[in-house]
């Protein structure tokens, strides 16, 4: 019997949080209208949430771009294929590597901070001080992290994408002899613009929805005190990182049949 | 400089790099930059077997690209695939005896469809057909006649 209630308590549990996440996300919808009368607070976010991030996103994107220029080559020298190095480097970053490692990176660099600081602001009753003040705090401190999220990721994933692209061209063409024109000419005709780079970007753009999402949500729901915060911290990054692989699959069943 | 200033160039400069680098991949990295937007007009060709001829495969002449193949379907009345070339409508100079091959691009690689221009006055209008064809290169086929040429050879 006792195993039974534990049971029927973790899944009423479960759908409880899965509720209140999306009550909040609906709440935090409904403060559009709020933030396009300050967009100062946009910004703040952006720079908290996409600028600071530039510099992970930006050193990861070359390195990979060059492991796969260097990975690539040695596997397709093996058939006389360096020519299409180009294509499989665009193509492995394009469709899944930039926009899913972009929102790993994201995840631990962004989103834990979220967490970190809307948890931590839930523990000291700053959001309570807000209401008290009769500002709405999910409009005022939670939409705009969202919108900021949501709007950074895809520009973030294309950066990682580029960089890596021109990663694999530093290794192949600089270093391994790989022609230029060729590396070039063979992505350009291989590698689709909606078929591949619009997929990319829609995926990175729920990537930014779900895991602004998740951060928010850990953030605003966590316990109030100082463990509570460690581990919605803890849960952010662990959730987010399962949410994206996860829905990567999903995403790519139905985009690249 | 105000802290909001500074704020908003730094922001500013993350949004534009972002849409640079979305660019980048649409022009340099995708084949958008590629793209004919030109008119073009079809062409009918009918070959005994396509191969591994897709729709967007490329059509040549000398090597130049002067179109796609837009439509690929089986003609039911005399057992043949139909293919259906959009050649540019700058290339509207092609003689209406021109000879249309599937070529293979490498040994393994994709298939294309090279057109030998003849010496006819007439050229090809939209609608018009190609009546000189030959069909891909079947390596199986290939193999097979290869073998039975040497069976034969070994009968003798």
């Amino acid at each position: 019997m006792e195993w039974l209630a534990a049971l029927g308590r973790a899944g009423l549990s479960f759908s409880a949080r899965l509720g209140r996440a999306n009550l909040l996300l609906v709440a935090m919808l409904r403060g559009l209208p709020e933030l396009l009368r300050r967009p100062r607070l946009l910004i703040e976010q952006l720079f908290a949430v996409g600028v600071l991030t530039v510099l992970i996103i930006a050193v990861s994107g070359i390195f990979v771009g060059m492991v796969l220029g260097l990975q690539g080559y040695h596997i397709l020298s093996r058939f006389g294929a360096e020519a299409t190095l180009g294509v499989m480097v665009a193509a492995s970053l394009v469709r899944e590597l930039g926009p899913v490692v972009t929102a790993l990176l994201f995840a631990g660099r962004a989103g834990s901070a979220m967490s970190a600081e809307i948890g931590l602001m839930k523990a000291t009753e700053q959001l309570s001080g807000l209401e008290m003040m009769a500002v709405n705090p999910e409009h005022r401190v939670l939409t705009p992290r969202l919108i900021a999220g949501i709007i950074s990721m895809p520009l973030l994933a294309a950066l990682f994408s580029m960089l890596g692209v021109y990663g694999g061209w530093f290794v192949g063409v600089g270093l391994l002899g790989v022609d230029d024109g060729t590396y070039w000419a063979q992505m350009q005709s291989q590698i689709d613009w909606s078929e591949d780079v619009v997929n990319g970007v829609v995926k990175s753009f729920v990537f930014g929805i779900v895991c602004t999402w998740i951060a928010i949500f850990q953030g605003y729901d966590c316990v109030p005190t100082s463990e509570g915060v460690s581990r919605a911290t803890t849960r952010t990054v662990v959730h987010s990182s399962l949410a994206v692989l996860g829905l990567d699959f999903v995403l790519t069943a139905l985009m690249f049949n | 400089m105000s802290k909001l200033r500074q704020l908003e160039i730094l922001v500013g400069a993350f949004m534009a790099t972002g849409f640079v680098a979305l660019f980048f991949l649409a022009m340099n990295v995708s084949n958008l930059g590629a793209v004919h937007s030109g008119d073009s007009y079809k062409v009918l060709a009918r070959f005994d077997n396509i191969g591994g001829l897709k729709v967007k495969s490329p059509v040549t002449m000398a090597g130049v690209e002067v179109g796609r193949v837009v439509d690929i379907y089986y003609d039911a009345q005399d057992f043949r695939a139909v293919a259906v070339l959009g050649i540019y409508s700058q290339f509207d100079q092609i003689p209406d005896d021109t000879f249309a091959k599937i070529l293979t691009a490498g040994l393994l690689g994709e298939q294309y469809v090279g057109l030998d221009p003849g010496g006819s006055e007439q050229v090809l209008k939209d609608g018009g057909e190609i009546a000189l064809t030959q069909s891909a290169l079947v390596l199986e086929e290939v193999i097979g006649q290869f073998i039975f040429g040497k069976a034969q050879e070994g009968a003798q």
